[in-house]
């Protein structure tokens, strides 16, 4: 039978730099159905379907949307075409209402193109023609009476009035959604659409999905939760590592069959690991909670012990509680329930939990910390090396004055040792390439002398070279007792590096494994365990907190015993 | 009983010449502009208004109000609008700092003003008092019949246009930025910059508009004081701190130009409460002069405890965006 | 289809010292080139003529010579009272009302006590009341800032007429003669509370201060640990908390010193230069000084140069303008569109400009 597809795309390669992020990729959308774009984070679906949304454009290869070759050069040529990208991060005005922000900037050539566009047909044509003769005046009424009918239509629930800064996640994502329809996109692209969801609402999303497709809509689901797709999608494709693997009818896809596809074989990167020696207790967690401003636990009763002289990988899908779990130890993000205790070795242990930076280092626990946003958080980019060197130890010495001799001989020591391309330690990093950023950042985080060294995707969007140089740093400190705590979203890396590896699931510290024996699907269960296990839980905090607050810890410890010992 | 009446008028009267300003400079923050340049752009406006109407004056032999009228206000419309774009260009796309460009344009204009009306009559050859008694006549003219019912004539109905015209504007703003797409477009710009231009909105085009009219706007309130306040005569620094009064006052409104309708008359009330409080003495005076500036921190600080969102300032005012440093 | 843009602009990776300066020296020489135009539209007077006049206004005489260098002592006192502030990203609009409590406290000690206390003792009080002034009027917006986030930039500015009407407040009480409206020169005849001559120069005390000021801030907000927290913090807030640093306890210590420093720059033209106190004792300097810190990036020495700069046009402009007849504002015009120019220029500098080709 012939088939015209929404979308079909033929061999399409974006790099960046030197860095290719999609490799001759092909992909089709049929008319009316959902397809699930499977892979980890890294893989390349967001590249992908951003050139379809207009905000990369590729390099090579071509595009047509129903049946015609296009060129999508900025998101309104993709908007013209019918297509409507939901982001993970929602762009939305926090102060005007639902309404307000679904018809913001249409103006008469939104219009225009879209009388043109026959076949488009449902409630939006039919109001585009009453609106043509009151352009400019918003007759806010009719709009509010075109979008109760859109939602009534597809069973969104939404209050047309209600501000955006007074919503929850899932509202405003429903607001994006109907945003996309109410403009007349036929094709609609989800990215990652329930990171931000409990199950309930994931669930009333897919609800609604599926009245979408019944009604004709063609749907791009991006996720790397398997159940999901299996859940809600008619076909599914899978990218790895920004190569197409295979497209599979959902019907035939098991868990199995589709983590086997997503993470691949066991790729051999030849990282050195070394023995641990003689681990020691350095850092525990109990419970560590902490609490968005929303109500919501970004990190949810984590239990953690970390050894001196070990690799401790972290795991998880991106916003599963990284970021929360390293800055809520390095007194960066406030804790609202459990403890975090160091461990000096022969002086008594040290509560550190709600210090903040300067607190902690009083204590004398020598902690250091890499994180993600390097030039945000980590370095001052408008800064020479020899300044940023002493970000962390400044205030060392008696003396008013900064001693600058110090931080510029480390400056130059780093610079040589870590082979840093830069003119001079005196020009400032902002302007360094991104694996010389890195290296300064961990040069300096290094020199401390730490106890505790946690680094957060320290190889992320670095050279090949500079990340086996970083590799083979993490290896020194542990050999030198330091207790390494990693996130890395790569499963190979973690699995060569890391002597254990905690998987973090929605805030939760879903399973810890030994990096030695850790097999990728066992990872990958875990890395999606709470939709699997809890998602039938109420998400009320105080029955959160009990249930899942005790088996973290049980997890955490009944697998400690296989590593490191 | 003709105190209070008085009293009003007055306040009406300071009043007017602010909230030009205030609405001048809430139409250009909307766009997430933070314009500090206001008070140099009202000099600018009220100099240009009495250089076009003396130069007509000077150079007809019969002048005819009207159309000094016109030619005042064109003048002073294009003066003022200039500095807008003067302060466009280099904020908007040379990129240069919103409040540096902003005082920058204020000694520009203040000395602008100031200088011309001073020199002006050198300039012309040396003819003396500046006059023009015609154009301001006509601004002054109030409105005929109805002023003349008592007590409500004299409160509502004896202005000249220009009062009239602030309070249209200020209705006809508040019907543009609430109820018509542009000026959702607008706020959208001013306060989240990236989500605008990711719906298309073309927040370049919309900033130099909002800048531009809104230092038009700003520029009738200089027009009013030389021409309706002070009768078509220019003092040094006349404005005294107007300019800033009318940035306090976009405050005060919350950003909401029908607010400003009565905190302009508020404003106005109180610059000149001390004059109608008897028994004053004159230190006790000066301190109700400062009513204006306190009451507006007041408000500043109350909203910033209270946090309620529709009360804020834009979100991106004052904030540079650039497509390309996300 | 999408149109590209004629010109396409990048940010620049570096730029050399030499090419910086040059970019600022053409944009001066556009600048004085407009503002030829504009003086010879007005009064048909020889470009080079009004420049020899500019360079007479400024520093044709010794007595003029010493306006000039005392005017601009103040405007760069107040520009490196405002450095560390804008430094730290913080709008200190408020300048000029810091500078004017200074003043008020100086002139309220200089007329109360000027007979009682022995001169050395009065002038040490004047300067730590001013100081004290100038730190209050500073710290009130910045507490508001740093536990409630109130907008420090309207709040500074409101403050400034606060403090102008707190000035005609005491001036009723001071004014002398009676009815005058206002201060007059205060202790004209006992010249007490006035710094003091010093080898024959009425400005010796005034230098020494300024001086000392400059290099001061230099070092401070160089070599001392105060001064890399405030660069931290004016760099990112997130980066200063994961450096350790107190953000609330750095904004307030150094708004405490800035507005102490703009308290201290009233002191000097109270006790210094004017010996008088009114509204006009600032001057609209607290607003040009900021001007003057920003376009020399917080550099104390680069400030020196710069506030002369535009003492030395501003002296210049009354001079041309005096000599025609003309209104002495016309400095602020040819100021201001000098400083349209410079700050104009400032993004050839941080950009690189392009003619566009056919990459997207």
């Amino acid at each position: 039978m012939e088939q015209t597809y929404a979308i079909e795309l033929h061999n399409i390669t974006k790099r960046f730099g030197s860095v290719t992020a999609n490799d001759k990729v092909s992909l089709t959308l049929r008319k009316g159905e959902i397809l699930c774009v499977l892979g980890e984070n890294g893989s390349g679906k967001t590249t992908l379907v951003n050139m379809i949304s207009g905000i990369y454009y590729p390099e090579e290869g071509k595009i047509t949307v129903d049946g015609r070759e296009v060129r999508i050069r900025s998101p309104k040529d993709s908007f013209d075409l019918g297509i409507g990208m939901v982001h993970q991060h929602f762009k939305l005005v926090d102060i005007l209402t639902a309404a307000e922000n679904i018809i913001l900037g249409l103006q008469d050539e939104v219009e225009t193109h879209s009388e043109a566009g026959e076949g488009r047909s449902g409630i939006p044509a039919l109001k585009r023609l009453r609106r043509g003769a009151s352009r400019q005046v918003i007759d806010m009424k009719r709009v509010v009476a075109d979008i109760n009918a859109l939602t009534e239509k597809y069973g969104f629930e939404l209050d047309p009035y209600q501000k955006i800064y007074e919503m929850s996640v899932s509202q405003k994502q429903t607001v994006e959604i109907v945003k996309m329809l109410y403009r007349g996109a036929r094709i609609l692209i989800l990215d990652e659409p329930t990171a931000v969801l409990t199950p309930q609402e994931a669930d009333r999303l897919f609800a609604v999905l599926r009245n979408m497709k019944n009604d004709g809509c063609s749907i791009i689901l991006i996720t790397h939760k398997l159940h999901e797709v299996l859940a809600v999608s008619d076909r599914v494709s899978v990218l790895r590592k920004g190569h197409y693997i295979d497209t599979v009818n959902t019907s035939e896809a098991t868990v199995a069959s589709l983590t086997e596809m997503m993470v691949g074989a066991k790729v051999d990167l030849n990282i050195e690991r070394p023995e641990p020696k003689n681990p020691v207790k350095r850092l525990e967690l109990k419970n560590v909670t902490c609490t968005t401003k929303d109500g919501l636990h970004s990190l949810d009763h984590a239990s953690l012990t970390v050894y001196g002289g070990e690799i401790l990988g972290i795991a998880g899908i991106a916003g599963s509680g990284q970021k929360e779990l390293l800055e809520a130890i390095a007194g960066l993000e406030p804790v609202s329930e459990g403890t975090v205790t160091f461990y000096p070795g022969e002086n008594q242990p040290r509560e550190i939990t709600n210090l903040d930076v300067a607190g902690i280092r009083k204590l004398g626990v020598r902690l250091a910390f890499v994180p993600e946003d390097r030039l945000g958080m980590g370095l001052v980019g408008s800064m020479d090396m020899t300044d940023n060197m002493m970000l962390r130890s400044y205030r060392r010495g008696r003396s008013e004055f900064l001693d600058r001799r110090t931080p510029g001989k480390l400056a130059e020591k780093v610079k040589d040792q870590l082979e840093i391309v830069t003119p001079s330690i005196s020009a400032p990093v902002g302007r360094m390439s991104g694996g010389n950023v890195q290296k300064v950042l961990v040069g300096r985080e290094i020199a401390q002398h730490p106890k505790v060294l946690m680094v957060a995707y320290p190889t992320r969007g670095i050279d090949i070279n500079s990340s086996y140089t970083i590799y083979h740093l993490l290896n020194e400190q542990k050999e030198h007792g330091v207790a390494v705590i990693c996130v890395i979203e790569d499963l190979d890396v973690l699995m060569e590096l890391c002597d254990r590896i905690a998987v973090l699931c929605g805030g939760q510290i879903t399973g810890i494994v030994d990096g030695r024996t850790a097999k990728k699907e066992e990872l990958g269960v875990l890395m999606t365990k709470h939709m699997a296990h809890l998602s039938d839980e109420e998400p009320v905090p105080e029955e959160r907190s009990q249930s899942s607050g005790a088996s973290g810890i049980a997890s955490g410890q009944d697998r400690r015993g296989g590593a490191g010992k | 009983m003709s105190v209070i009446i008085i009293f009003i008028q007055k306040a009406i009267m300071q009043g007017m010449g602010i909230l030009f300003g205030a609405l001048g400079e809430i139409l250009t923050e909307k766009s997430g502009n933070l314009n500090l340049g206001i008070p140099g752009i009202m000099y600018m406006g009220g100099i240009a208004g009495l250089m076009g109407a003396f130069f007509y004056e000077l150079g007809t032999e019969n002048p005819n109000p009207v159309l000094g009228l016109l030619i005042s206000f064109l003048c002073a419309l294009a003066c003022a609008m200039l500095g807008g774009l003067i302060y466009s260009v280099l904020t908007i796309s040379l990129r240069a700092n919103q409040n540096v460009t902003g005082l920058a344009l204020t000694i520009f204009g203040t000395g602008f003003g100031n200088f011309f009306g001073g020199s002006v009559s050198k300039l012309a050859g040396g003819v003396g008092q500046i006059s023009v008694s015609t154009t301001a006549g006509a601004f002054q003219t109030k409105i005929p019949v109805l002023s003349k019912i008592p007590v409500l004539g004299d409160i509502l109905f004896s202005y000249g246009f220009l009062t009239y015209l602030a309070i249209l504007l200020a209705f006809a703003l508040s019907f543009f930025l609430f109820r018509t797409r542009s000026g959702l477009n607008l706020r959208a710009v001013g306060e989240n910059p990236g989500t605008a231009d990711a719906a298309g909105i073309s927040e370049t085009k919309y900033k130099y508009l909002a800048t531009c009219i809104g230092a038009g706007i700003a520029g009738m309130g200089g027009l009013y004081f030389v021409m309706e306040y002070s009768g078509g005569t220019w003092t040094n620094n006349g404005f005294g701190d107007r300019g800033w009064l009318a940035v306090a006052l976009v405050i005060f409104a919350m950003w909401r130009p029908l607010n400003a309708i009565w905190g302009s008359v508020l404003f106005g009330a109180l610059y000149i409460l001390y004059l109608y409080i008897p028994g004053l003495g004159r230190a006790a005076q000066e301190i109700f002069k400062a009513l204006p500036y306190l009451v507006t921190i007041l408000v500043l600080v109350v909203t910033s405890f209270r946090k309620k969102k529709e009360n804020q300032p834009p979100q991106g005012l004052g904030v540079p965006y650039f497509r390309e440093e996300r | 289809m999408k149109k590209e843009p004629f010109f396409r602009m990048s940010k620049r990776e570096s730029i050399s010292l030499w090419k910086e300066a040059l970019i600022y020296v053409i944009s001066v020489f556009l600048a004085l080139i407009v503002c030829a135009g504009v003086i010879y539209a007005l009064v048909q007077m020889n470009p080079i003529d009004v420049y020899k006049a500019i360079f007479d206004g400024a520093l044709g005489s010794k007595r003029r010579i010493w306006i000039t260098v005392r005017d601009t002592l103040t405007l760069l006192c107040i520009g490196i009272g405002l450095a560390p502030a804008f430094k730290m990203r913080f709008w200190n609009i408020g300048a000029e009302g810091q500078i004017l409590m200074g003043g008020v406290a100086a002139a309220a000690l200089m007329i109360n006590l000027g007979d009682t206390v022995p001169n050395v003792l009065l002038i040490l009080l004047m300067l730590v009341a001013a100081i004290a002034a100038g730190m209050l009027w500073g710290l009130i917006p910045t507490v508001f800032k740093a536990y409630w986030n109130t907008n420090e930039t309207l709040f500074t500015l409101m403050l400034n007429y606060v403090a102008m009407q707190v000035v005609t407040y005491c001036i009723i009480f001071w004014e002398n003669p009676k009815g005058s409206n206002s201060v007059g020169i205060i202790n004209q005849t006992t010249r007490a509370g006035w710094l003091p001559e010093m080898f024959g120069n009425d400005y010796f005390w005034n230098i020494v201060i300024v001086a000392a000021l400059t290099i001061f801030m230099f070092v401070y907000l160089r070599y001392s640990k105060h001064g890399y927290e405030v660069a931290v913090v004016g760099e990112s807030e997130r980066t200063a908390r994961y450096a350790g640093i107190n953000v609330k306890k750095v904004m307030l210590s150094t708004m405490a010193l800035s507005g102490a420093i703009c308290g201290l720059a009233g002191f000097i033209i109270v006790s210094g230069s004017g010996h008088t106190i009114s509204t006009s004792t600032a001057d609209g300097r607290g607003f040009t000084a900021i001007i003057v810190a920003w376009l020399a990036r917080f550099n104390s020495f680069a400030m020196v140069l710069i506030a002369f700069g535009i003492v030395f046009m501003e002296k210049g402009a009354i001079q041309i303008a005096s000599q025609y007849g003309l209104n002495e504002e016309a400095s602020d015009v040819l100021l201001g569109i000098i400083l349209f120019f410079i700050l104009g220029a400032e993004f050839f500098i941080r950009y690189k400009v392009e003619r566009n080709g056919n990459k997207k």
